[in-house]
């Protein structure tokens, strides 16, 4: 008790990046402090840079915590969240809170960052405007926006491009008004401004340069914004990203220097000994800054500071921001302003969208802009941090030496050279996690030297460092789809939920190149149909041929045409119809297949309609990743060993999940007794009769794999059964990837993580997958009833041409008529 | 001496999907791409496959059968690593939106050969 009064109370006000940037730095020195964190958001500490990503749907909210709550206990840290201060005391050293809580310190860190600076627009307090800086706001965003909404951006600048790339990302029709006459003028000349606005406005998202917003229109809720000119624009939300402002307002209250922001020196001292501030609501040499770097360099000068160890000094940053704004990645450090003595250096290429500029100062560099090909910017941003000359160099300065090989960027750093900006991590440092500490993952990387945790863009350096250093080192696990869209297929199904998209286009367009490739394409067309549980827009230009005309291609371009034939049986009148189809169509083979139906081989395509037609049995789905069949045992209709009957349960089950998709094909088989004669034990699901009970089986093969099942589950009831198949077979559509046959998908989770997710779930959570199934079920159908309606005008027919040359191509024709000509 | 020969409405080829058309003996596979209309011969080089089933990524058509890739603007075969190709078409849409081949006199003579 004695020994705990001893320690000194520090107060933390802010629970931002700076603040806790700066906490941690003051817990790797020797201290004596006991720490209070108050924070006026209800969230942990969490990457603002990353809300952008979470509005477009890149990362769900959880992944740009930065620290979450164990690391606030693991270090003894008081957090006290959702606690505005609204007093400080500096006489009797206490503060404030709007709860009535009135705590003392020993020291004081204000790091209460900023807020949104909103201009003065009449009606701007109305229902539906939201000024976007906080997780909340983000999330008040997210719930609100609709595909087919409109919204207008007021501001032109890095946040509210941001902003509109998220809505315009969540289907929103988008427009921006801008005051000046170009975006981002902060950061980009009028050149580099006009590249991303071409790139912007091909995106679909309006801009309106040079408006001033007069008024936000409605009455009581938004409904439109009236421009200075007049001009109205229609909006069911307005989002205000005019810019931000320091919050400085305890400093005032506490009667400390303040101009824009509380004035500190270069230690980050205030005008009080025992009050500190850093980050965003400082002003220091008279510059307020607000980007993240020169705040975590901050936070570690106040470190020193604080803990008595004073003596580093902040002496300013040169403005840097790297960032990509739909799509386009943009550069720009420095100053970028046009001057007397300042020569500049150009390249431009309007059709690929690239432009560079250096801004020069006597042979050294000054300011730096670089718009779709950011690839030199860790180069000029070391020469803007040396100051080194570069007359010698001047005629390359926008042409660098070819990188031979992959590690060269990383051994052409020095040591004392920055790899991270953000948190101000130098090759040495990384090079001596590796050695001292083992680090060999990217993982390890940020957990131990923090860096490329903040905006990121670093990441690649840091990994090409890790390959080149660490000897044990392991890529990380996660596996992209392709490269059109290089994200994990966990992640681009969460996309497609949260972003609500219905179509394989709209999720190339977002996230990926615009193109996509036989590959992804298959891949997200059975993406976007699982998670719209069949909701979506097919577009079977993105489907394999199979999928376009439900037949499966054979190695002469015609077709296999398998009907169903549930459980394997047929009757007397179906075999008639299948042998007068053979007959009609000439078809050169009928075949008996390994999945107890009729295979009817080299059907042409333009006589799919009318064999199908012919046929009047539904699709057997043998061309397809999705339910192939369920085949049976004669079972206790016949059989005399039969125990189950196991006939009539799997036509129920194949009728249940017949015409649905899956990640791979899916086959089943239900079995009488355990003699197992239609081989459930190796099959995808299986159902096998035992006396008195079924057990469910799931996860066997026996084709290019073998691999005999794992039990799911034993039930006494048919009906449990048929449910416990069903639960399986949705949760297989939903976790697996695309192309993983259950035998992958059951050995890479466990069968006892499967049992824990599916039969043993909890109701509700089987209930869940029972609907979406069923939602499902209910939009599908026998796809050979396209013959009737073709999803297009020649989904089968071939193209007869409006005319033939004059002179035919037919080489024969051609020698007949020149031949004959002659005689 | 060339012709362009009219083949059919554009709508009749889906966005990003081929179609073949027999023009003589010789069949011909039409793309319809965002940004325009590509034809090529219809016959993978490898071992026949109908190119006018294959999915396109952008102006390159791949295979059903085995997978090979044609680059549509050039009929240069784009994966594997061969030096093969398929002969190209001119193909144009004209102002009544419908899709044109252009059939050029040296046409008949390599078809020929």
């Amino acid at each position: 008790m004695a020994r705990k009064k001893l320690k000194q109370q520090l107060i933390v006000i802010g629970n931002g990046m700076a603040g806790i940037g700066c906490l941690e730095q003051i817990l790797r020195h020797d201290h004596n402090f006991e720490v209070t964190v108050f924070g006026d958001e209800t969230h942990v500490n969490y990457n603002r840079i990353l809300l952008s990503s979470v509005l477009a749907g890149e990362k769900p909210v959880d992944d740009i915590t930065l620290n979450p709550l164990a690391w606030y206990l693991e270090h003894q840290i008081t957090l006290r969240l959702g606690i505005r201060i609204n007093a400080i005391d500096p006489v009797m050293r206490t503060i404030t809170g709007d709860d009535g809580s009135v705590t003392s310190y020993d020291k004081l860190l204000i790091a209460t960052g900023s807020k949104p600076f909103i201009p003065r627009i009449e009606g701007v307090e109305k229902d539906g405007v939201c000024a976007w800086r906080t997780l909340g706001d983000t999330q008040w965003i997210l719930n609100r926006t609709r595909p087919g909404m409109r919204a207008v951006v007021i501001g032109g600048g890095l946040l509210g491009l941001e902003a509109a790339r998220g809505l315009q990302v969540r289907g929103c029709d988008v427009t921006v008004v801008h005051l000046r006459d170009r975006l981002m003028e902060r950061q980009l000349d009028s050149i580099g401004g006009r590249y991303l606005r071409t790139k912007i406005e091909a995106l679909g998202v309006k801009v309106l340069l040079d408006k001033s917003t007069a008024a936000i229109l409605g009455n009581g809720h938004a409904t439109g914004v009236r421009l200075s000119c007049g001009t109205e624009l229609p909006a069911d939300m307005v989002i205000v990203a005019a810019g931000i402002s320091p919050n400085a307002d305890l400093g005032k209250q506490a009667g400390l220097q303040v101009n824009r922001g509380i004035i500190v020196n270069d230690y980050l001292e205030t005008s009080n000994p025992d009050i500190y501030a850093v980050g965003e609501c400082t002003e220091h040499r008279g510059v307020c800054h607000g980007l993240v770097a020169p705040l975590l360099a901050q936070g570690k000068v106040l470190a020193a500071t604080i803990t008595s160890n004073r003596g580093a000094t902040f002496e300013g940053a040169i403005p840097a921001a790297k960032l990509k704004i739909m799509g386009v990645d943009v550069f720009s450090a420095g100053s970028t302003e046009e001057g007397p003595g300042i020569e500049t250096v150009k390249y431009e290429d309007e059709s690929q969208g690239v432009y560079k500029r250096l801004f020069l100062d006597g042979g050294r560099l000054v300011g730096a802009i670089l718009v779709g090909d950011i690839n030199d910017s860790s180069r000029y941003s070391e020469w803007l941090r040396t100051g080194a000359d570069l007359t010698a160099k001047r005629r390359t300065l926008l042409f660098p030496d070819p990188i031979a090989d992959n590690g060269d960027a990383a051994a052409m750093l020095s040591d004392s050279d920055t790899v991270c900006g953000c948190l101000g991590v130098s090759k040495g440092q990384i090079i001596e996690a590796i050695h001292e500490k083992g680090v060999c993952t990217m993982a390890q990387l940020k957990e131990s030297t923090r860096a490329s945790t903040g905006c990121g863009s670093c990441g690649n350096m840091c990994m090409d460092i890790l390959r080149a250093v660490a000897p044990n080192f392991e890529e990380e696990t996660k596996k992209v789809l392709c490269k059109c869209v290089p994200f994990p297929q966990e992640q681009i199904k969460e996309m497609i939920r949260t972003q609500r998209m219905k179509s394989v286009q709209e999720v190339l367009d977002i996230y990926g190149n615009g193109l996509g490739c036989e590959v992804c394409k298959p891949a997200l067309s059975y993406l976007v149909d699982v998670v719209n549980c069949g909701d979506h827009d097919e577009d079977r230009s993105t489907r394999f041929i199979n999928d376009r005309v439900h037949a499966n291609i054979q190695n002469d371009g015609t077709f296999s045409v398998i009907p169903r034939m549930r459980g394997g049986i047929t009757s007397p009148n179906e075999l008639r119809k299948i042998a007068d189809v053979a007959d009609k169509y000439n078809v050169p083979m009928v075949k008996v297949t390994g999945s107890q139906r009729i295979d009817l081989l080299g059907v042409k395509k333009e006589d799919l309609p009318k064999v199908w037609a012919d046929l009047g049995m539904p699709s057997g789905q043998a061309y397809a990743k999705g339910v192939r069949m369920v085949k049976t045992c004669v079972g206790s209709t016949f059989c005399r060993f039969g125990t189950q009957d196991s006939i009539a349960t799997g036509v129920e089950l194949e009728r249940r999940l017949e015409n649905l998709f899956t990640p791979h094909k899916t086959k089943m088989a239900v079995v009488g007794c355990p003699r197992n004669c239609a081989e459930a034990t190796v099959k995808d699901i299986g159902l096998v009769g035992q006396e008195g009970s079924w057990q469910v089986v799931v996860g066997g093969a026996a084709g290019k794999s073998v691999r005999k099942a794992d039990l799911l589950i034993t039930v006494s009831t048919t009906e449990e059964a048929l449910a416990a198949a069903e639960v399986f077979f949705q949760y297989y559509r939903e976790s697996a990837n695309y192309l993983e046959r259950t035998y992958d998908f059951v050995e890479r989770h466990g069968i006892e993580k499967i049992r824990r997710d599916t039969v043993y779930a909890q109701d509700a959570v089987k209930e869940a997958l029972l609907d979406r199934l069923k939602k499902s079920k209910n939009l599908s159908q026998d796809a050979w009833l396209e013959r009737d309606n073709p999803i297009n005008s020649t989904q089968f027919v071939q193209i007869q041409p409006m005319e033939q040359p004059v002179i035919p191509l037919n080489p024969s024709y051609l020698r007949t008529h020149v031949s004959a000509a002659n005689d | 001496m060339s012709t362009w020969i009219k083949i059919t409405p554009l709508n009749n080829i889906p966005l990003r999907e081929g179609r073949c058309v027999t023009l003589g003996r010789k069949e011909i596979a039409v793309f319809h791409l965002p940004e325009k209309v590509l034809a090529i011969d219809n016959r993978c080089p490898h071992s026949q496959g109908p190119l006018c089933d294959g999915i396109t990524t952008g102006t390159h058509v791949v295979c059903p059968l085995h997978g090979w890739k044609i680059d549509l603007e050039t009929g240069k075969v784009a994966r594997p690593d061969v030096p093969v190709g398929v002969n190209t078409y001119p193909c144009r849409v004209n102002s009544d939106g419908i899709v044109e081949i252009k059939v050029a006199a040296g046409m008949e003579a390599e078809v020929a050969a």
